[in-house]
């Protein structure tokens, strides 16, 4: 238990057609923690984070019982739009839209109806400065978003959610398509961001989930197996499955 | 390694020689029509109004009716293509009412285009009123044109990745601004090409304007959307069996300019599809 949650779920079920993805997952997620999820392919992680901002329904066989809260709030009671805006995501490969750098960025303030060409800079700046890319992107932010390194675009990635001001980010296993050095960059990232957003984690990279976050949940064929401090998740499993996991007897 | 080398230089030429005659017969309609046309083509030819039983005189009335023709088609059938290709590709959920839709389209693109010109005299000419006019010419042309333009739209549409709605869904933008910014943009140089395909085999089409809008012999520009015209297509049937005694070349010379009319549509949309596809930035 938690104290203060900024977002719970209660009996979670996920399906897509009658493909049962994530089973009856009870989860308090506290106020600025980094939250770790990991588990090998197909045990639910990624439709779990996808069901918190409703992003599943975007594929028309998905459905979906149990309640998410979010600050208390049933989420079916928020618009998707609004929801979508406190809960951003950053997907597995970096996924940049084929306009500028500042486009790119000012996207979501444009969706919101920001207007006025300074205070999009000025949330395009403070956005890059957050996901630690502004120094690198200062002076071309004019040029093609693609021509930007995959490190680079995905911390651009993170730059445009920051830029609607989520209370929420998720992370879909951000770092599966990058080198150790820019993996580090978006893990230092994470950690600068902590004072002010609560974010979650889904990573196949269990080292990674060691090193960045402070409790973790472990996933195994759409079940909830075992959440705990990070640290007694890793030295003191209370399931063999998430010691047999973290050891590397399978997955 | 020869053997394979050899192999691959015999498959080259062999599918570039049927690549060729693919061009050949283009080459040679065009080649023709301009050989037998263009002595015929003059400022007075393309400037002047049909005289002495269209024997003489210009077709001046007939080109500005096809151009009209062209631009009321696309003022009925892009949007309404556009939009339908949106909604169903965007918006519509799978079910036994877009399925229809969707197989309606399909039909409706196999409809002999006679069919549609009895059709658009009897609705539009007839039930609605609006006699043989520009009016019911250009909706009769935009109903035949639609599957095509609904069809390249779709696909168009269909073509754009589906990380781009997802990245626009996920920042909290609606569906209309997820489509508006992150789709259309992207997908407007195959509209483009569906459309202008359309809208040329429309510019060309007899049928449909037989009963609906076209005048046999009108050598005055119509008063507006009411009247009848002259059109390229119609007066190239004219000239060619309905009136003894015409001068082949001044049938050549209508074929040259419609063929040109055409070619000049390609063109402004091969501009329009360079400008649209500088817009995605790779």
């Amino acid at each position: 238990m938690v104290s203060e949650p900024v977002m719970q779920t209660f009996g979670l079920n996920c399906y897509f057609g009658s493909t049962h993805a994530v089973k009856n997952v009870s989860i308090e997620i506290a106020h600025n923690e980094i939250l770790g999820i990991i588990g090998p392919a197909n045990s639910g992680k990624t439709t779990f984070l996808r069901a918190i901002n409703r992003l599943n329904y975007l594929q028309r066989s998905y459905s979906q019982t149990g309640e998410i809260l979010l600050g208390g709030q049933d989420i079916r009671t928020i618009n998707d739009n609004l929801l979508r805006k406190k809960i951003g995501i950053i997907f597995a490969l970096p996924q940049v839209l084929p306009v500028t750098i500042f486009e790119n960025v000012a996207y979501g303030p444009k969706v919101h109806g920001i207007t006025g060409k300074e205070t999009v800079s000025r949330i395009v700046e403070e956005a890059l400065k957050k996901a630690y890319l502004w120094e690198e992107v200062k002076d071309r932010l004019q040029e093609p978003a693609v021509r930007l390194s995959g490190g680079q675009q995905q911390r651009l990635c993170i730059a445009r959610t920051l830029a609607v001001e989520p209370e929420v980010i998720l992370y879909d296993e951000p770092c599966s398509g990058l080198d150790p050095i820019s993996t580090a960059k978006v893990e230092d990232a994470m950690q600068q961001l902590k004072a002010d957003y609560t974010q979650i984690l889904v990573t196949n990279n269990t080292k990674q989930a060691s090193r960045v976050s402070e409790r973790c949940a472990f996933f195994l064929m759409g079940e909830l197996v075992e959440i705990g401090p990070t640290h007694d998740l890793f030295t003191k499993p209370q399931d063999t499955r998430t010691d047999d996991y973290i050891t590397g007897r399978f997955g | 390694m020869n053997e394979a080398r050899f192999k691959q230089n015999v498959a080259f030429t062999v599918l570039g020689a049927l690549t060729l005659l693919i061009v050949i017969p283009i080459l040679l309609v065009i080649v023709y029509v301009a050989i037998n046309g263009a002595g015929a083509i003059s400022w007075s030819f393309l400037t002047e109004a049909p005289r002495n039983g269209m024997k003489a005189g210009g077709i001046f009335p007939a080109i500005v009716g096809t151009i009209l023709l062209v631009i009321g088609t696309m003022l009925f059938s892009l949007p309404l293509g556009v939009l339908s290709a949106i909604y169903l590709v965007e918006y519509a959920s799978d079910n036994l009412f877009t399925r229809m839709i969707k197989l309606s389209v399909v039909n409706l693109s196999g409809i002999p285009s006679i069919v549609y010109g009895l059709f658009g005299f009897t609705a539009f000419v007839i039930l609605l009123h609006f006699g043989t006019s520009i009016l019911a010419g250009s909706l009769t042309l935009a109903i035949m044109s639609l599957p095509v333009i609904i069809t390249a739209s779709k696909e168009a549409l269909e073509s754009v990745p589906f990380a781009y709605r997802e990245i626009s869904f996920s920042l909290g933008a609606t569906r209309w601004q997820t489509v508006r910014y992150c789709v259309l943009p992207y997908a407007i140089p195959g509209i483009l090409t569906g459309t202008v395909l359309s809208l040329s085999r429309a510019a060309g089409e007899t049928a449909p304007i037989l009963f609906t809008v076209a005048a046999f012999y009108l050598p005055r520009l119509p008063r507006g959307a009411f009247d009848q015209v002259m059109a390229l297509p119609y007066h190239l049937y004219v000239i060619s069996t309905q009136v003894p005694n015409i001068p082949l070349s001044l049938s050549f010379a209508t074929a040259l300019v419609l063929i040109a009319l055409v070619f000049l549509m390609n063109l402004v949309s091969i501009f329009l599809r360079a400008h649209y596809r500088k817009k995605r930035l790779w």
